[in-house]
């Protein structure tokens, strides 16, 4: 049984204007101590998707349909009671920005024995204990002295390691990390992105990591799900999307990382930019954008097929694919 | 496993670090202030120690002793430093006695007020939505009531229908309540006001996400991010609360003239000050004016300090 099973997951927003869908169809599976990229643009929907596996998506947003199976559980359909054991001890999230998720007027150690209090029965001494080896385990110098400081007296890529510590310390099983380095620089960002995923293999932990950057991905992941417009269009092993891009949005991603671009010459770009969730387009939700699109893009969904390795939603693709098994 | 380190910073080493002190080190007039209200407040907690004269025994008091000038005065007794007022009480003692007795009616008032107004305020603005509606609509029925009339109409009642002599034992339980009960909205609009800013951090989201409880993360992780407007509304809430009492009581509705606070006293002054006796009314006022101008320019210090990004015009 995978850890984590997604199925026809479709989430809603009730507006006044009316009800709109962030995510439609989406499903996916994780096993235990993989590691998923879920990439996109701003507005995909990839922080919804990562809401609503733990069932936490602010009003007016809803789960409208489909189901999130934890360890065969559907979590999309549990009490907030019974779904608060779940959050942060066995499920943990993981955020942006650093500055923000922790709470400026507790002490480091105050959040950490709060949180692990909330899920245990222990001592407060007990809880220290926890925390400072769980400090040690994301390489805080003088993981003592952080425990008594407050989230202000420390640097950025210090709290983003003291919110990966906080992430660790109930032992979960699944980390879910909404951009966890986004608001790093790029040095910090490397060292952070080491961490996560050295602790990861040492204690089994899925971690699905939800980013905009490919790179990222590329070096961490071993799956991806490209999501556009609410849907997957692409999802396979992370080495295959990376190296062989099927789906043109996914390409022109890939093709608009700054390393892409030729000496001289100006930064590759998707021309356009993403249709909001209420006036998409018919069909395929990218075809205004994309550079190869066929009269039935613009007439019916492409639906997720199995092309090569990945599943890709595109007709361009199964038109090829079909091409292909006829020349045979 | 490791061993516990046991290297805490002090309070104290933190405090003196702090932003706090520093401007506070820097503010002549808020230390001013905070002097007067610090011996203001220590003269009334040690009131029967200080005071010559217990001016709730009538044992003490001669009405031949009425309305003695201060002492500088020509006419005045050198045992009675401020003169007496018109039952022969000495006016220095009575007035520690009715510091006393306004601070506590304004302490208790506003601790009424905050543990009201911080439960409805936090409510309202973390659960929203009808919870909201509902909690600021009665807030907003409670204002357009002035606070002095409905403290008016519900001593006078009161009063009526329970007899002067119950009213005069339960007559600072009473200013207590309707003070505390009449001003609670100030409180719960603000703190609403502030929460409704927190709540879209992300440390909150942080904090449901760790699987926390909706009452731990409004008084454990909310209400600790609003309070320095609640320090702040404090300080003036506080000096509100003792103009109440004492407009109350100089219409007769506060507290007795056996145990006059400060507006009682006024009042009571304010009879004889045209035959001459000024001081019964003019020296107790002069304590009020003080006391209040004081505990109002420690809250707007304390406001500049906590908002060090306000404007100052």
């Amino acid at each position: 049984m995978p850890l984590l099973e997604v199925n026809n997951l479709e989430v809603c927003f009730g507006l006044r204007q009316g009800s709109v869908t962030a995510l439609r169809d989406i499903s996916f599976q994780l096993e235990r101590g993989e590691r998923l990229g879920i990439v996109g643009e701003s507005g995909a929907g990839k922080s919804v998707l990562g809401f609503s596996i733990i069932n936490l998506i602010s009003r007016p947003g809803f789960i409208n349909k489909g189901e999130v199976l934890f360890e065969g559980k559907n979590l999309a359909a549990l009490k907030n009671k019974e779904m608060r054991t779940i959050r942060g001890n066995r499920i943990a999230m993981i955020f942006q920005d650093p500055m923000m998720t922790l709470n400026p007027v507790l002490t480091i150690g105050d959040q950490m024995v709060e949180c692990l209090r909330a899920h245990r029965k222990i001592s407060k001494q007990d809880a220290r204990v926890i925390s400072l080896q769980k400090l040690k385990q994301v390489y805080i110098p003088s993981p003592d002295t952080r425990l008594d400081q407050y989230p202000h007296e420390l640097s950025g890529g210090m709290r983003q390691r003291i919110v990966i510590a906080i992430g660790l310390l109930l032992d979960p099983d699944l980390i879910i990390a909404d951009e966890p380095t986004t608001a790093l620089d790029v040095t910090i960002q490397a060292e952070i992105m080491e961490l996560m995923v050295e602790l990861c293999e040492r204690n089994n932990v899925a971690l699905i990591l939800i980013t905009h950057d490919l790179g990222v991905v590329s070096e961490v992941t071993q799956r991806t799900i490209v999501m556009y417009a609410g849907r997957v269009i692409e999802e396979g092993p992370t080495k295959e999307i990376i190296n062989d891009a099927q789906h043109p949005y996914t390409q022109g991603l890939i093709n608009a990382l700054p390393q892409m671009a030729l000496p001289g010459q100006r930064l590759n770009q998707i021309r356009g930019t993403m249709p909001g969730l209420n006036d998409l387009p018919s069909g395929c939700a990218f075809s205004p954008r994309c550079d190869y699109v066929l009269p039935a893009c613009h007439e019916a969904i492409p639906a997720l097929t199995k092309s090569g390795g990945c599943n890709v939603a595109c007709h361009l693709v199964t038109e090829q694919n079909n091409l292909s098994e006829v020349n045979e | 496993m490791d061993a516990l380190p046991q290297i805490k910073p002090s309070m104290m080493a933190r405090f003196k670090d702090s932003h706090f002190w520093h401007s506070f080190k820097r503010d002549r007039v808020a230390q001013f202030c905070f002097g007067i209200f610090s011996l203001a407040l220590l003269l009334a907690i040690f009131a029967p120690l200080i005071a010559p004269f217990d001016p709730y025994d009538s044992a003490q008091i001669d009405i031949m002793n009425s309305e003695l000038p201060p002492s500088w005065e020509a006419e005045g007794d050198a045992q009675f430093w401020l003169g007496t007022d018109a039952q022969g009480r000495d006016l220095w003692s009575t007035i520690l006695y009715g510091t006393r007795v306004s601070l506590t009616i304004g302490i208790c008032a506003v601790m009424l007020q905050a543990f009201l107004g911080i439960i409805i305020g936090l409510a309202a603005g973390y659960i929203g939505g009808r919870v909201d509606s509902l909690l600021m609509r009665i807030a907003d029925v409670q204002l357009s009531f002035s606070t002095m009339m409905v403290a008016i109409i519900v001593l006078a009642v009161f009063q009526a229908a329970f007899g002067t002599e119950l009213y005069q034992q339960l007559a600072m339980v009473m200013l207590i309540l309707v003070i505390g009960i009449a001003e609670w909205p100030q409180y719960a609009r603000t703190i609403r006001a502030s929460v409704l800013a927190e709540k879209e951090k992300e440390y909150v989201d942080a904090a449901r996400v760790m699987g926390f409880g909706t009452a731990r993360i409004m008084f454990r992780h909310i209400l600790p991010n609003t309070l320095s407007p609640i320090l702040v509304i404090s300080t003036v809430q506080i000096a509100n609360a003792i103009i109440a009492e004492a407009s109350l009581s100089f219409l007769g509705l506060g507290m007795p003239v056996s145990q006059p606070s400060l507006g009682s006293l006024i009042s009571s002054g304010f009879e004889y000050i045209f035959s001459g006796a000024w001081w019964i009314t003019v020296i107790p006022g002069l304590v009020l004016v003080a006391l209040v101008l004081v505990m109002n320019l420690l809250g707007d210090w304390l406001r500049d300090v906590l908002n060090p990004k306000l404007y100052k015009g």
